[in-house]
């Protein structure tokens, strides 16, 4: 029976697991927080269909119920070494786990706004994160910084994300979409409000993407506009005001919001930055390489060592699962 | 009478050919680049010319230019290879014009000094003539060592602290090559003397000892030589990197008189870009050497390149303008003014609108002191909330200026060219400061604080929002506490190597919290490479250059990174794992 190493207990780590377990492997899932899917259960719903996170949490997190799959929580997995055959997995506290084969779904984190301090996360209250939105969303109470219901909310694409300014040039994939969701929820929660999204370009790669798009237009009046957000300050009401440009129409423009919304994008977090470097398997940006951009690509530069999900680079969690069964078919050969 | 003089011999005629050469063209050059100073610069000579400004200047003069102290600061070794050569030369110059005089003789030709040993063939017996003799030796093995030096730099530079040399052009090898035969000649001649005449000091009496005595065609060859070499370089000179003997001389005495650099190139630039001696101690630290290879853009080739009347507009515009070489010049040359002037001949100009400057209201302030954040404060906005705060705490009403329609200072536009813009900028912000009436102006941003400071011609001072805090903290109106976070400070090129403020922000950081050292600091301090000087770089580059300096101050491992100027929060936002934060916004969270 094969002893499989999984690192971090996110959608890809739970889907290899449990197909790994169903084909007779034992598998040690390692989490470094107390809870699984962490990345899920911080969304409300899911695009482009609208589904409950919580939900998909819950059925990826029944997946874990077998006797095959030992969790491991509160774990943080710091190096993997060779050892013959085996593979020493260390934890911070220097404790160490064998395993035949590893597989590393240490996923990603959010781009840290206050890295853009002209955007004024952090120092003004009207800007918040993605993240702080889906919150908002999920609570039912998206208020403005004084707790009352916005007038005008603004969302402002690639936050760290094709900026080489922060030094990530790549497209973190997921954020035009997800805008175009939260902007379709804050319509549903606030009927009244004046909603725009600024942007480079819309990249609706996925299905049914371009379609939510047209529809955000059409049907729930939302405003796009070409234009990345330069600076924000806040007004004497404590709102904030942007400086941008229209760039289709070649104008500076100014405007006063109540809420300014970051789309931060992803970067690796900082279990897949670790061990990328570890393990000397990095790769751009610190995400972990793989090896081949076509074939191959759940494997790394050691071999034994797999990778699965957005710790090789952004990606969907529709992607993200596909990724992982991927991975989980190919450690069993 | 000539043909009779027993202190002559035809082996003198290079020499003496060689020093009316020398003397002629150097007078022509002086003169000619003189005449080019503009009415201001002369007007300054003019009345600065017999004053007792004259004391210090002859004092400096002979400080660097014959003892070269500065160098000595920098690097022993390199010191005492300069000055062995400058000084010992000097002093043989000196010392052998008094031998000579002091000598009982028909007459004293010009040249006897120089080739004292081959005309006095006995031991002399006027009073001081062994010490003479004794310091003439001495002087010759001072030379001799330096020159041994400059060999040894020559072939493994790192010896003497050096990584990178310049590397020389033919006129400068060739000059060089002269140099060093000089001193080497002189000794021969003179041992070869001491062996037939037995005329030597402690050093050449040994040596001649040494060796049989030689016969006449050896000893007139040794010394034809000799003259041939100073002849050489007597030649080359004036062409060569060896110009700066004099130049650096006299630029000492035109600076000490008040003399300063134009926006255009005049005379006195003439005076510094010769003044260069091509020592190369601005390449090593130049970030653009060290981190990106660029090796051709240095000080030292940008001043030649200008001297030769070839510059390539590229060399002028790669430079971040950081002023670390200005910092390791030992002749205080205004290297950043001199780049400046060639940027300026760019003459740029943009499409860009600045029609709406006429709307921009002049405000009547309420507070007695005005604020400027300036464009890039505008992109940390914490920086002015933090002052905003800190104005609070200290009671102080204010009038910040520039919150609501940001107007640029000028500078970043004058650094590339733009030399009208900035002049409209420049001309439309000292109307709104003069009608405001306010008494003082705080700026946050080291580039806004250079350019009101130097290029502006305010009635009112100007102090950086560092100096600010400093003397809020001093005059006790407001109260910080101090944390223990351990807090590296980053010196901005524009506010210390810029503007000197090294002391201020220290004190403030102090006062509020635990500091701690990079390992090159103040004048010494790394660029952050995001910055607004050098436009040629692309963002990778800019990323080597800041992630050199990140190094530089992880040198103590600190858990939080101070610094000066939005610019530069900026730059270290991006590499740190850990907060960057300003001053200003240290000391907000720790007031009291």
């Amino acid at each position: 029976m094969k002893k499989i190493a999984i690192i971090g207990a996110g959608p890809a780590g739970i889907e290899a697991a449990s197909i790994l377990a169903s084909h007779d492997c034992e598998v040690q899932l390692f989490e470094k927080s107390a809870d699984t899917l962490s990345n899920i259960t911080d969304k409300a719903f899911l695009f482009p269909d609208f589904s409950s996170a919580q939900e998909l949490a819950n059925k990826l997190n029944s997946q874990l119920l077998n006797d095959k799959i030992k969790v491991i929580l509160n774990t943080e997995i710091v190096d993997i070494k060779k050892d013959n055959d085996d593979f020493k997995i260390i934890d911070r506290d220097g404790k160490t786990y064998v395993a035949d084969k590893v597989l590393i779904t240490t996923g990603y984190n959010v781009f840290d706004a206050h890295r853009k301090e002209e955007l004024g996360y952090g120092i003004y209250k009207g800007v918040i994160t993605s993240l702080d939105m889906e919150r908002m969303i999920r609570h039912k109470q998206i208020t403005n910084s004084i707790g009352e219901e916005p007038e005008k909310v603004v969302f402002l694409q690639c936050v760290g994300s094709r900026d080489e300014k922060s030094g990530n040039h790549y497209c973190s994939k997921v954020c035009c979409v997800t805008a175009v969701k939260q902007a379709i929820e804050v319509r549903k929660q606030l009927p009244k409000a004046q909603i725009y999204v600024f942007y480079m370009d819309l990249r609706m790669w996925g299905q049914g993407f371009e379609e939510l798009y047209r529809e955000a237009q059409e049907k729930y009046d939302i405003r796009f506009v070409r234009g990345r957000i330069s600076e924000a300050s806040a007004t004497f009401d404590s709102r904030v005001q942007i400086k941008s440009e229209d760039t289709l129409i070649g104008q500076p423009l100014k405007m006063t919001t109540d809420l300014l919304v970051l789309m931060v994008g992803m970067e690796p977090s900082k279990g897949t930055r670790t061990l990328a470097e570890n393990c000397g398997i990095a790769g751009p940006y610190k995400f972990i390489a793989s090896e081949g951009p076509h074939t191959n690509d759940n494997n790394t530069a050691t071999e034994g060592i797999f990778v699965a999900g957005t710790a090789k680079r952004p990606m969907s969690i529709r992607d993200t699962l596909t990724d992982a069964t991927a991975a989980a078919l190919e450690m069993l050969k | 009478m000539e043909t009779s003089n027993p202190y002559f011999s035809p082996f003198v005629l290079p020499f003496v050919l060689g020093a009316i050469f020398l003397l002629g063209i150097c007078v022509w050059k002086f003169v000619r680049w003189f005449k080019h100073f503009d009415r201001l610069q002369r007007a300054i000579i003019r009345k600065n010319l017999l004053s007792w400004k004259i004391i210090p200047a002859l004092w400096e003069m002979f400080r660097e230019g014959i003892l070269h102290v500065r160098i000595w600061r920098k690097n022993l070794m390199l010191g005492y290879m300069h000055s062995s050569i400058a000084l010992g030369w000097f002093m043989l110059i000196l010392v052998g014009f008094i031998e000579s005089h002091m000598t009982p003789a028909s007459s004293h030709p010009f040249w006897m000094a120089i080739f004292y040993r081959f005309f006095i063939t006995t031991h002399q017996t006027f009073p001081g003539a062994q010490v003479l003799t004794f310091i003439m030796e001495l002087m010759l093995i001072y030379v001799l060592s330096g020159i041994l030096l400059a060999v040894v730099k020559k072939i493994y530079s790192r010896i003497l602290g050096m990584k990178k040399t310049t590397k020389h052009i033919l006129i400068d090898r060739f000059a060089k090559a002269f140099l060093w035969l000089i001193f080497p000649l002189r000794l021969l001649s003179e041992v070869l003397a001491a062996s037939r005449f037995q005329n030597g000091g402690f050093f050449t009496g040994f040596l001649g000892d040494l060796i049989p005595p030689s016969n006449e065609y050896f000893l007139l060859l040794s010394w034809t030589l000799y003259s041939c070499a100073l002849c050489g370089f007597f030649v080359t000179l004036p062409f060569s990197r060896y110009m700066h003997i004099f130049s650096e001389l006299l630029l000492i005495y035109f600076r000490k008189m008040g003399v300063r650099e134009k926006s255009e190139r005049t005379g006195y630039t003439m005076y510094e870009l010769n003044a260069c001696s091509r020592c190369g101690m601005c390449i090593d630290n130049c970030p653009l050497n060290k981190e990106l290879g660029h090796n051709d853009v240095q000080s030292v080739y940008f001043l030649r390149n200008l001297r030769q009347k070839k510059s390539p507009i590229r060399v002028a515009d790669d430079c971040l303008m950081c002023q670390r070489c200005a910092s390791d010049c030992p002749v205080n040359i205004d290297l950043m003014a001199i780049r400046q002037q060639e940027r300026n001949k760019h003459e740029m100009d943009t499409a860009d609108n600045y029609g709406y400057l006429d709307t921009v209201q002049p405000f009547n302030a309420i507070g007695r002191v005005g604020y400027f954040g300036g464009c890039m404060s505008h992109l940390t906005p914490g920086v002015p909330e933090a002052m905003k705060a800190i104005f609070e705490a200290a009671g102080q009403k204010y009038w910040y200026m520039d919150e609501d329609r940001t107007m640029c200072c000028g500078r970043p536009l004058l650094q590339q060219g733009f030399n009208r813009q900035a002049a409209d900028l420049r001309r439309k912000l000292t109307e709104m400061i003069n009608k405001s009436k306010i008494t003082m102006l705080i700026t946050s941003c080291p580039i806004c604080y250079q350019s009101f400071k130097k290029e502006y011609k305010l009635r009112i001072p100007v102090i950086h929002h560092t100096e600010y805090i400093a003397m809020l903290l001093k005059t006790g109106r407001i109260k910080v506490r101090k944390d223990d976070v351990r807090t590296v400070y980053h010196d901005p090129c524009e506010l210390g190597r810029g503007c000197g403020i090294y002391k201020e922000p220290r004190e403030v950081l102090k006062a509020t919290t635990h500091l701690v050292k990079a390992k090159q600091e103040k004048e010494d301090s790394l660029c952050c490479g995001i910055n607004l000087g050098d436009t040629l770089l692309d963002i990778d580059q800019q990323t080597l250059i800041r992630n050199a300096a990140f190094q530089n101050l992880m040198y103590k491992h600190p858990d939080q990174i101070a610094t000066a100027c939005p610019m530069c929060k900026k730059a270290f936002a991006h590499a740190s794992e850990f907060p960057v934060k300003d001053i200003a916004e240290i000391v907000r969270e720790n007031l009291k």
